[in-house]
């Protein structure tokens, strides 16, 4: 007989022999060897751990209870490997390309990197992960308390075993599940002593099942009509179970977190699918060959009433056979051992990623990732999740005191896993699946699990017995058993089809309505075409990104060594940085993206590189604030051509302005020169001649007479001039005062044309309408006759008619007094018109002696005057224009 | 699908088309066979459920039967799986990387 402490230092033995062979891959990766580590057959048989002690011991109690049933939990794996090429090659595709860490990660990587859904997950998968591992220990438990029984030397305690389990799986799966910290290096050292342990519970089910066989039964045929004769001997499996276990496993198979990790994070090469493919049907074909042989000598052999779940054990130790026996129970241990150690890992994993990381980021919210030691962090609170979840699971085992309950956990746990199922797939085949749908789903298939399933099994009532028979407050179609009132359905098959199918629903009428983010679309678009393009999921713009900010996070999550590794082999693909640290390309903070989420999570990695880089990935509303951007510029440049426009025009304006000044200042010279030679021509003629006068003795007294008067004439000529210079500034300067007095245009007309014409040489005929000449005028009269006067007496000297003839009209039009002045001359050339009015302007040649002022004076007085002068072009002869405004006529009235 | 099929009409452009024709051909219909298995099994699995059952009295089928046929699917199954493993391969190693894609 076994003895109990024999059983221990054998367990101890094992679990020695697990931590050598796991440090020996671990040694043996590291230092690049051992190819066989990465071999398909280490890949099928690290899928093993889908065994578990549930299905080891349990699947013989399965079929001692209800036949065939049992088989369905290995039919739904079978049934999904043998779809690979079309389904997990895609999940294994995407979680390499992707790098993805967990199922969580990879549900939050495809829905735009959410954390809530990531979140989601991770809770669903504590919920129905840690009672699951509850049930690794009970088994443990159990087995230990067959040989117990059967040791009374023994001193067992229920309670500190299952702590020393726990605490030792613990131990196993922080030393080697959390060395490295990126989750996406492969733990060789784990898998491999997982695979170890396929090996060993593969073994010890086939010994026992020979036993049984051959050992006890005698032979095959003798095996199978004990088998017909049996209670369970007729096929009779429930028709909706049988479908709806078949489903759920092979659901449960992709959806578990501990088979995403060692089905898609641990793998190594894509091809390792295709031996899978076969190989790992194969192996669940053997597990289960034997299960109905030994449950049926189990039920001959031993007492009505021993447990069925047991048998496997039971079975050898009551024929004596201790050796199988032990064998037995080591390939129980291994069976939950393995199955812990990488729930536990995936488990923390998740958690630490998407729910510890997220909350330690957000208390480092201002300060960049690089100022905290990150691997550390991470490391810990990985460890730390470990421990917490092995604590979770053994607490769980004590508050439900390892009752019956935990038998039927199993098809719980796997129940509330598939509730991923619908985002998985969406994820994986639909383009249009979108976060929302895929909260709304897990959201409702989460509470209807809790509520039709979780909640009604367990024992100890968390809800009233009242409550399942008669619905929550009454309400009969709330039953958790009975949804909607249609009844009579097996508790599970009931709780899966409603959960499942309405999880289905709110995805798929969530995905329809709801609009994704642009990063979802990408993300979308490269799951669902994985095979197409393998290109990055969204540029990161790395123009502020600090290389060296990037390095020292780097470092603090990836270690010193690998991260500058990674740096170097990034320099180095940048033609001519060798040695250098790389420029922050897109496709360097993508890659760097890539090998951090490894480590951290996809949401997490995102988030750390944005608060370097200061931009998050494109969305729609940074091309938004970049459209306002352009607007804000568009706008801004309309100004700005605006401005330059009114620009110009001041400049134009200006020029114009320089130009006038510049023609001012050369009239100016020109006028002062006029003045000068003006004043020099008389000057010179009385000069010469006072120089004759006083220097000729003896000059006759006629000479004597005309020299002087010469001078004297060009005396008078002078001061005309000055006089006429002195009034062209006065008035041109505006300081002359008007001597306003009331008139008739007749009176002025009569004065200056006895004045102009008094002494003349020439004799002018003058044609006056005297009727049209009795208007009335308000001005300064003396003025207005200076320029008449100036007029007529040009008239007189200009006009070169044999019979010169001046007409003068005076008209009122539109409130203004107009009075024309026109001789029969041959007028002004046209050029010389516009030149007229300025000073110093003379036509034709200078027999009149005037100096050329008359008319500038003339229009400076009609100006003071409020009216005009201007030429007559086209009358037959010169014609100037007078006109007067009437107000001064009126205000005279 | 369509993307390879447009992949595999460029390759035939360029080699002798009818053996590729042929070969292409063949991989194809080994990838509707590779989607069909699960339907195929699936259906194999669901046909016990017809059997006369324990409530059917002495007509029920014995346990060993359903045993029987029920590992002989599987096997069957695994089979396949196999030898579609290994044409996968040797097709894939024909065609290099491209016929990694659907």
């Amino acid at each position: 007989m076994a003895t109990l402490n024999m059983l221990i230092l054998v367990c101890l033995g094992y679990v020695v022999l697990l931590f050598g062979v796991a440090f020996a891959a671990d040694r043996a990766a590291a230092a690049g060897k051992g190819k066989w580590l990465r071999s398909p057959l280490i890949y099928t048989l690290s899928l093993s751990i889908y065994c578990t002690a549930w299905t080891f011991y349990g699947a013989v109690g399965n079929a001692a209870r209800s036949g065939l049933e049992f088989v369905t939990i290995y039919l739904g794996p079978t049934l999904v490997m043998v779809s690979w090429w079309w389904g997990l090659r895609k999940l294994v595709r995407i979680g390499r390309s992707q790098r993805v860490t967990s199922i969580a990660d990879l549900i939050s990587s495809r829905y735009g990197k959410s954390n809530t859904l990531a979140i989601c997950v991770t809770t669903l998968a504590v919920l129905g992960g840690t009672p699951y591992i509850a049930l690794q220990l009970q088994s443990i438990t159990l087995s230990f308390s067959i040989f117990a029984e059967a040791d009374p030397t023994g001193l067992y305690r229920e309670g500190s075993s299952v702590f020393w389990v726990a605490t030792g799986l613990a131990a196993f799966a922080i030393l080697f599940g959390t060395r490295n910290l990126d989750a996406n290096e492969r733990h060789h050292g784990i898998v491999t002593a997982i695979a170890l342990e396929s090996v060993v519970k593969l073994v010890a089910l086939l010994a026992v099942g020979i036993f049984v066989v051959w050992g006890i039964a005698g032979g095959l045929t003798p095996m199978l009509d004990r088998i017909d004769a049996s209670d369970i001997g007729q096929w009779n499996v429930d028709t909706s179970r049988w479908t709806t276990l078949i489903f759920l496993s092979a659901a449960a198979f992709v959806c578990l977190p501990r088979m995403f990790q060692v089905m898609v994070v641990e793998n190594d090469d894509e091809s390792h699918l295709r031996t899978a493919a076969w190989a790992f049907p194969l192996y669940l074909l053997l597990m289960s060959l034997f299960v109905v042989p030994i449950a049926v000598v189990g039920l001959d052999l031993l007492p009505a009433g021993s447990n069925p779940d047991l048998f496997v054990l039971t079975v050898p130790l009551s024929q004596g056979n201790d050796g199988l026996a032990m064998l037995s129970f080591i390939g129980g241990f291994s069976s939950a051992t393995s199955m812990v150690i990488v729930t536990a890992m995936a488990l923390s994993t998740m958690v630490s990623n998407h729910v510890v990381m997220p909350i330690w980021l957000n208390t480092q919210e201002g300060s960049s990732p690089v100022s905290g030691d990150v691997r550390k962090i991470v490391l810990i609170a990985r460890r730390l999740s470990i421990a917490a979840i092995m604590a979770l699971g053994y607490f769980y085992y004590r508050l439900s005191g390892g009752g019956a309950a935990l038998a039927s956990i199993g098809l719980v746990a796997f129940a509330g896993l598939s509730q991923i199922l619908p985002a998985l797939v969406g994820a994986l085949f639909w383009r249009g699946a979108t976060r929302v749908g895929a909260l709304a789903g897990l959201t409702v298939g989460f509470v209807l699990w809790i509520y039709t399933l979780l909640l009604p099994g367990m024992e100890g009532g968390i809800i009233p017995v009242s409550m399942i028979e008669n619905g929550p407050f009454g309400l009969g179609w709330l039953r958790p058993q009975a949804l909607f009132g249609i009844e009579g359905i097996d508790p599970m098959v009931h709780a899966v089809v409603w959960s499942l199918s309405l999880n289905t629903i709110a995805f798929c009428v969530g995905s329809l309505l709801s609009f994704p983010s642009p990063l979802e679309r990408l993300q979308g678009a490269q799951f669902v075409n994985v095979f197409d393009h393998s290109a990055s999921p969204h540029g990161w713009s790395g123009s502020v990104a600090q290389s060296e900010d990037l390095m020292i996070m780097t470092q603090r999550i990836l270690g010193t060594g690998a991260a500058q590794e990674f740096f170097q082999a990034e320099a180095a693909r940048q033609k001519g940085r060798e040695g250098r640290l790389p420029e922050p390309t897109p496709g360097f903070l993508e890659r760097l993206e890539r090998e951090l989420s490894g480590s951290v999570g996809a949401a997490t990695a995102h988030a750390m590189i944005g608060q370097i880089v200061g931009g998050a990935a494109v969305s729609v509303e940074d091309l938004l604030a970049v459209a306002d951007e352009s607007a804000q510029m568009l706008e801004y440049s309309n100004q700005l051509e605006t401005k330059s426009a009114e620009l110009s025009r001041t400049a134009r304006q200006l020029r114009d302005a320089n130009a006038k000044l510049t023609q001012l200042s050369m009239q100016k010279d020109a006028f002062l020169s006029q003045v000068s030679h003006e004043l020099r021509t008389p000057m010179t003629s009385i000069r010469a001649f006072s120089e004759i006068m006083r220097d000729t003795g003896g000059m006759s007294d006629e000479d004597q007479m005309r020299f002087s008067s010469i001078i004297h004439d060009e005396a008078l000529r002078l001061t005309r001039l000055l006089d006429d210079l002195l009034d062209l500034s006065v008035l041109e300067s505006g300081q002359v005062s008007l001597n306003m007095l009331d008139g008739t245009v007749q009176g002025v007309l009569d004065r200056a044309v006895a004045t102009a014409l008094t002494g003349g040489e020439r004799a002018l005929a003058l044609r006056r309408t005297r009727s049209a000449e009795r208007i009335t005028l308000y001005t300064d009269l003396d003025r207005l006759g200076q320029v008449f006067i100036n007029l007529i007496s040009n008239a007189q000297k200009y006009c070169d008619a044999d019979e010169p003839e001046l007409t003068i009209a005076t008209h009122d039009i539109g409130g203004q007094v107009v009075i024309d002045f026109i001789d029969n001359g041959s007028g002004i050339p046209p050029e010389a018109q516009a030149m007229v009015f300025e000073k110093f302007a003379r036509v034709g040649s200078d027999k009149a002696g005037g100096a050329g002022l008359g008319l500038a004076i003339c229009r400076e007085i009609m100006q003071r005057l409020g009216g005009d002068i201007s030429y007559l072009p086209e009358q037959g002869g010169a014609g100037f224009r007078v006109t007067l405004p009437l107000a001064f006529r009126q205000a005279a009235q | 699908m369509s993307l390879s099929e447009d992949g595999t009409a460029r390759r035939s452009a360029a080699r002798p088309p009818l053996f590729l024709e042929r070969q292409s051909y063949r991989r194809r219909r080994l990838m509707d066979a590779a989607r069909l298995l699960p339907f195929f099994g699936a259906a194999l699995l669901v046909i016990p459920l017809l059997w006369p059952d324990q409530s059917d009295g002495a007509d029920a089928v014995p346990l060993s039967s359903a045993m029987f046929y029920i590992f002989a699917c599987w096997g069957l199954l695994i089979l396949i799986g196999l030898v579609f493993g290994f044409a996968a391969r040797r097709l894939s190693k024909g065609e290099g990387r491209a016929s990694e894609g659907e």
